[in-house]
């Protein structure tokens, strides 16, 4: 009794302790100055300000080096002058590549894979979370073991391959969307979510006359928008970016993805042929097409990414809380 | 695990018959998994097994131990091994502490503003697809990329990276702390926020100094997510960014880039090898478990700290 009330007196303290340094950034300034920052102090904080401001230009270097070359003409960039900003501004590919259809129904493609396999990865992953979040569930542990053994030991490339071609799946869509459908990963910060949820919410609605079906749809669902759009953005951004599945499994050019028009032409497959180049100068078209189709592929991602980030965050956050 | 009264009595009839609504929730997930996950765990057996494409998935009759002699008697095998082996150490040694020094850094940091932009720009190269990756490498270690026009300034000469053997490890680490310093430190943030500050007013009171508390306060602090994800960084050791290397090796740099995973791959669906490939797959597979597990294990023991 006496042990718990001075334990919750403690946390208040700290509760209180870490309020104050949070809300009074300029009292721990004044706290700090009082004890004199030592000038060591003072140099280190400049120069590890400075130190990640050059991080940070260093890690988005590449993705405005790609951007100034798309907007370049070739010379310039096989004269090795374009970095930071366009050199010979041109807009020509941009045309082109968006005039090709191949580049458009490869797209199409991306958008279609990424709704197929994100509605299926959650349909699983959602149904396979609730029900192993449930602790008197039995044989819960061996359905855990189950999906967890899988994320230290896989069959590997050849077995699934050989797998999935007498399957019939090549040249499907189900190729694509089937073989990764659960992340074994997000199952468990599914299941951990489900497992934090009040149990009196769902006995209260077993109590109404709710099944375990209503419970989930009508009680819990509604209750897991967070965890679920989350999971959804997972998803969607890994079905987005994939391209080995399609590249393995995918032979006629109609059904792939843009990651695999784009990782055709790095590879020289697509030239710049079919764009009326010449070959002399094929090279640095090609660094140009190249630096189009990237930014083209690239500006969906960018646009969901501030919500993606966030989520991501709370996402891992969650993850990362033991059990 | 609360042992609930209900949860007791009854064997899997009982369980059934209360529960048979979930049970029904487990059935499309578990076919997933023993279809597209155990399934090809079995079909490993073509490792022993003659293969014919187009005929049964487990392979036609028994050869035993000739495809795993048969890559244990191959330089090329073995030139990939030692590649992956090299590249393995290399990324722990360069990318797995990177992470752990930027978020200390960024803890230091004073201004959230500055913090937060910081992190917003440099978990980005974690959310772009493999081939973009690829792409911006192969573009800036090109003749007339940036590297190159760096070079070509300092030193007057330029390199070709992309072909040049010497160059595909520093190419390929370099990139790979680009993509993963950022990202990497999320969990070590998350973790330093959840240090207890009044270890921090202890140690200041004990007179040590801001490198100090680092030292004796924040590291021991974070130590369980330093291990846990040491542990499950050796456990992909193995399989060193295969996707990666597939998009930006060639020919000409195999001395240094060929790893096991794109040998098997060129040996298994390039030339139709596939019993041969399993095996090596396998062997691949097993080191891997076999690494993780024996991680795990030493750092139960010395360290206490286990993924299980």
């Amino acid at each position: 009794m006496k042990g718990a009330a001075v334990k919750a007196a403690t946390m208040k303290e700290s509760v209180l302790d870490r309020a104050g340094r949070r809300n009074g950034a300029k009292e721990t300034g004044v706290l700090i100055k009082d004890m004199k920052v030592s000038r060591g102090m003072r140099v280190f904080r400049v120069a590890n300000l400075a130190f990640l401001l050059v991080v940070v230009f260093l890690t988005l270097y590449p993705f405005l080096n790609i951007l100034a070359q798309s907007f370049s003409s070739e010379g310039f960039i096989n004269a090795g002058q374009v970095n930071l900003f366009p050199m010979g501004f041109n807009i020509e590919t941009y045309k082109l590549i968006l005039a090709d259809s191949t580049f458009w129904r490869n797209y199409g493609n991306t958008v279609l894979y990424t709704v197929v396999a994100t509605a299926i990865s959650m349909v699983l992953t959602t149904s396979f979370a609730y029900a192993i979040a449930k602790k008197d569930l039995k044989g819960r542990s061996v359905f855990i073991g189950i999906a967890v053994f899988t994320m230290f030991f896989n069959g590997g490339l050849i077995p699934n391959y050989v797998l999935i071609s007498s399957l019939g799946l090549r040249d499907t869509l189900w190729a694509v969307v089937l073989p990764n459908a659960i992340s074994v990963f997000n199952l468990l910060i599914m299941k951990s979510f489900f497992e934090n949820m009040p149990r009196e919410l769902e006995e209260a609605a077993a109590i109404d006359g709710l099944t375990q079906y209503g419970v989930l749809f009508k009680v819990v669902l509604p209750l897991s928008k967070a965890i679920v759009a989350t999971m959804v953005l997972f998803y969607a951004v890994a079905n987005w970016n994939s391209w080995f599945q399609a590249f393995l499994y995918l032979d006629k050019p109609e059904l792939f993805p843009v990651t695999i028009y784009l990782r055709n032409m790095i590879a020289g497959v697509t030239t710049a042929g079919s764009a009326g180049g010449t070959t002399e100068n094929m090279g640095q078209i090609a660094a140009n097409i190249q630096s189009v189709t990237i930014v083209l592929t690239v500006i969906p991602i960018l646009c969901v990414y501030p919500f993606v980030q966030k989520y991501f965050f709370s996402g891992v956050m969650l993850g990362s809380v033991k059990e | 695990m609360t042992g609930k009264p209900r949860n007791k009595p009854g064997g899997w009839k009982l369980a059934i018959k209360r529960d048979w609504r979930l049970y029904t929730l487990i059935l499309l997930p578990l076919a997933y998994f023993a279809v597209f996950r155990y399934l090809p765990m079995v079909g490993n057996v073509i490792a022993f097994r003659q293969f014919q494409p187009g005929g049964n998935i487990f392979g036609e009759k028994w050869v035993g131990l000739k495809y795993v002699t048969l890559f244990i008697n191959d330089p090329s095998f073995w030139q990939a091994f030692q590649n992956t082996v090299i590249l393995g150490v290399l990324t722990l040694l360069f990318c797995f502490p990177m992470p752990i020094i930027f978020a200390l850094l960024l803890n230091e940091l004073r201004s959230q503003k500055f913090k937060k932009l910081i992190q917003t720009v440099t978990y980005l190269p974690h959310f772009m697809s493999v081939v973009i990756i690829a792409g911006m490498i192969l573009q800036n270690f090109s003749m007339t990329g940036t590297v190159n026009q760096i070079g070509h300034t300092l030193f007057g000469t330029t390199v070709n990276f992309t072909q040049e053997a010497a160059w595909f490890r520093p190419m390929y680490i370099s990139s790979e702390v680009w993509q993963t310093m950022g990202w990497g430190a999320i969990l070590y943030l998350a973790a330093l926020t959840r240090v207890d500050e009044s270890l921090y007013e202890a140690a200041r009171i004990d007179g040590a100094n801001r490198w100090q508390q680092t030292w004796h306060v924040t590291l021991p602090a974070i130590r369980p997510t330093i291990i846990t994800l040491l542990i499950l960084n050796i456990g992909t050791f193995m399989a060193v960014g295969f996707e990666k290397i597939l998009l930006i090796y060639n020919p000409l740099n195999y001395a240094t880039s060929d790893v096991i995973s794109t040998y098997l791959y060129r040996v298994g669906l390039e030339s139709s090898n596939f019993s041969y490939a399993a095996a090596i797959g396998m062997f691949e597979s097993v080191i891997g478990l076999t690494l993780i597990l024996s991680a795990n294990a030493i750092s139960r023991r010395l360290a206490g700290t286990s993924l299980w």
